[in-house]
């Protein structure tokens, strides 16, 4: 159903905005290009789409979440006055009809139980409250005498685990004569599946406020950003002198090249165990997982960066007078900097999803140590919340790195 | 200052995979002072490996490099180096490319400034000093690769293809400022190419070199980098013994090429 829509506004969007550029005519170079299937250079994000599909995610996730920021929603839960007439039978065979109103209320609504109506013959009527999304058990035959029996809802006879449709839900009658009143659910989502956005919001905009178990949701995020920082650093201070070796020394290579290309294709998160037993499930062992994280990826990219040094570029050096240590200051380590960016980028995405995951395993604070935290409390909007600032966050370290790479190795790449 | 002595080098290394290596065989020759030495040869004739044993980055097996009295053990900037394009340090301005000899002997930034300026003026680099080398087109990439040699005033220029990844025209524009530079500076200069017409204009002396074991395989004196040095190039490769000369030596290479498939096809 959600794929129906999603497929459906792409599909709509792609059309519309296609036929309104062609439209507006465009008068640049690629639109003069009679093949642009393959031509990687002719294909530019369209930031249309990029704003349709963002826009997208929020239509379906509101409107099948009942949002108020959405103007369009699927049907939502029942909610209001149900009810059905039921036919009892007495052990004698005497028949009788009764009603049963049942009112479905909305979670957190104080609810009214309605009048009780009046049944016909020895059939009494009854009348139920039950949240929405909820079903309730109905006993509308205790009251009409002993023996009695349900044998038809609104006049279609029902038999054990039958089901029967009326307003505002589903009856069943259960096998010891009960009736299951399950009220209509509709194409919503209820909130502890996934709440409102405008919920979520709420929640930050709390959670921002007054903070989460006992730390501010800051110092959770902090606690997150901390343990990345510390386990990065630690991996570079060791990685990095460690790949120089390695790139510039036949025995450090080889010394090292087993354990390197052995621990590479480990997955952080397959240390967690072991880094428990060892450093315990606090602030050690933490750093100590990430820095592991850290420390073959930096040491690998800054081999490749010694590595990748053009000998004539070390020659020229040479022949310039250059001394051992002055080619390592001004021409290795200048020319390793942009592989040593990129490892650095890679690495702090690792460290990230390492951290998350290791916080979900224990943590007294953390983004990761939050979400799993509040979805043991069903709190799913916390979950939520959480998921989207640890995207963001993870998002906004790229960048970071990007623009920093940008600013300091700006000859990446021009050699 | 005396010259540059090569003295009966050869060079043999061994394989991986166990057969042996000729490289160099015998290979003698003098360089006086300030002449200009073209070495040209098929690919695999050594005329690389004979420029790096000169720099000092390769040792040869037998033999020795001899220059201004003293033995050539390795890289030196008495003996500067010309590479391909791609050997400028990116990461550092055009100045600071030209200026890292003096920079890092220590010397003092008042002096560096001085020759820095002066090298830009003489490869026509006035404004570009403060540019990032990625941007400049590849021949100014190698106007400030000449300047950068230069800075560090070696006795003995060795330049390695340095036109080679340039286009036609630039080229040319280039081998004019070779040969202006070589008679300004009186530097001795050693420059290896692959083209018949380059080794022709920028060779006072011209050694063509045959592979298998590489060799020396004849030797020119040539009229044509002095009459370049006051006569356009263009001009140059139309007087007379020019095209005579390259004929003989195109058709000396082919020959040489042709043994080389030959042999090929023997040992298939």
């Amino acid at each position: 159903m959600v794929l129906v829509f999603y497929v459906a506004i792409f599909v709509v969007s792609m059309l519309v905005w296609g036929r309104i550029k062609a439209h507006r005519g465009r008068h640049d170079f690629t639109s003069l290009k009679t093949v642009t299937f393959g031509d990687e250079s002719a294909i530019q994000p369209d930031r249309v789409a990029s704003v349709i599909s963002i826009l997208s995610v929020f239509l379906i996730w509101g409107a099948f979440t009942g949002s108020s920021i959405v103007p369009l929603h699927v049907p939502g839960p029942f909610v209001g006055e149900a009810g059905f007439t039921y036919t009892a039978r007495a052990p004698e065979g005497a028949e009788a009809e009764a009603e049963v109103r049942v009112m479905v209320h909305e979670a957190g609504v104080a609810p009214v139980t309605p009048e009780v109506p009046e049944g016909s013959g020895f059939a009494k009527g009854d009348a139920a409250v039950v949240q929405a999304w909820r079903s309730v058990l109905l006993r509308p035959v205790e009251n009409d005498g002993e023996g009695a029996v349900v044998v038809a809802i609104n006049g279609q006879p029902i038999a054990v685990d039958d089901r029967v449709e009326v307003t505002g839900g589903t009856v069943t009658l259960t096998p010891r004569g009960a009736l299951n009143f399950q009220a209509a659910k509709g194409w919503q989502m209820e909130p502890i599946w996934l709440p409102a956005p405008e919920a979520v919001v709420a929640r930050f905009v709390e959670i921002a406020t007054n903070g989460y178990q006992n730390t501010s949701l800051w110092g959770h995020l902090g606690a997150s950003l901390a343990r990345v920082m510390a386990g990065f650093v630690l991996g570079s201070i060791v990685g990095i002198p460690l790949g120089y070796a390695m790139g510039l020394s036949g025995w450090f290579r080889g010394w090292f090249d087993p354990i390197v290309e052995f621990m590479r294709p480990v997955p952080p998160l397959a240390l967690i165990p072991l880094v428990i037993i060892w450093f315990g499930i606090w602030e050690t062992g933490k750093v100590v997982l990430l820095f592991l994280a850290a420390l073959w990826i930096m040491t690998i990219a800054a081999r490749s960066g010694v590595s990748g040094v053009k000998l004539s570029k070390i020659h020229a050096a040479y022949s310039l007078g250059a001394s051992k240590a002055q080619i390592l200051r001004h021409v290795i380590i200048p020319n390793s900097l942009p592989d040593i960016f990129t490892g650095a980028r890679v690495a702090m995405g690792v460290c990230w999803g390492t951290v998350v995951a290791a916080e979900l395993v224990a943590a007294q604070k953390g983004a990761g140590m939050m979400i799993i935290a509040a979805s043991k409390f069903q709190l799913t909007d916390i979950v939520v919340m959480g998921i989207i600032l640890i995207g963001i966050i993870g998002y906004g370290i790229d960048i970071l790195m990007r623009m920093a790479e940008k600013r300091l190795v700006p000859w990446k790449g021009r050699g | 200052m005396s010259g540059l002595i090569i003295d009966n080098i050869s060079m043999r290394f061994d394989l991986p995979n166990g057969a042996a290596v000729q490289a160099l065989q015998n290979v003698s020759l003098e360089l006086k002072q300030g002449e200009l030495l073209s070495v040209l040869g098929p690919s695999g004739c050594g005329k690389t490996t004979l420029l790096n044993i000169l720099a000092g980055f390769l040792a040869p097996t037998e033999g020795q490099i001899v220059l201004g009295g003293k033995r050539v053990v390795g890289p030196s900037p008495e003996r500067g180096m010309v590479f391909q394009q791609g050997a400028l340090f990116e990461w550092m301005n055009v100045r600071h490319n030209i200026d890292f000899g003096p920079r890092m002997k220590g010397m003092a930034k008042a002096e560096r400034d001085r020759i820095t300026d002066h090298l830009l003026e003489t490869v026509g680099l006035h404004d570009f000093g403060e540019k990032a080398v990625y941007e400049l087109s590849g021949g100014m990439q190698q106007r400030v690769a000449l300047a950068r040699c230069l800075a560090n005033d070696p006795d003995v220029i060795l330049m390695d293809e340095p036109l080679g990844a340039l286009d036609a025209l630039t080229r040319e524009k280039m081998q004019g400022l070779v040969l202006k530079l070589w008679k300004e500076t009186g530097k001795t200069v050693v420059l290896i190419t692959h083209s018949v017409e380059e080794a022709l204009l920028l060779g006072e002396r011209l050694l063509v070199m045959a592979p298998r074991p590489g060799r020396i395989f004849r030797e020119y004196n040539l009229p044509f980098a002095e009459r370049g040095v006051n006569m356009d190039l263009r001009e140059v490769k139309k007087s007379e013994g020019f095209a005579e000369t390259r004929e003989e030596i195109l058709s000396m290479i082919w020959g040489m090429e042709e043994e080389i498939m030959g042999k090929k096809e023997g040992a298939a």
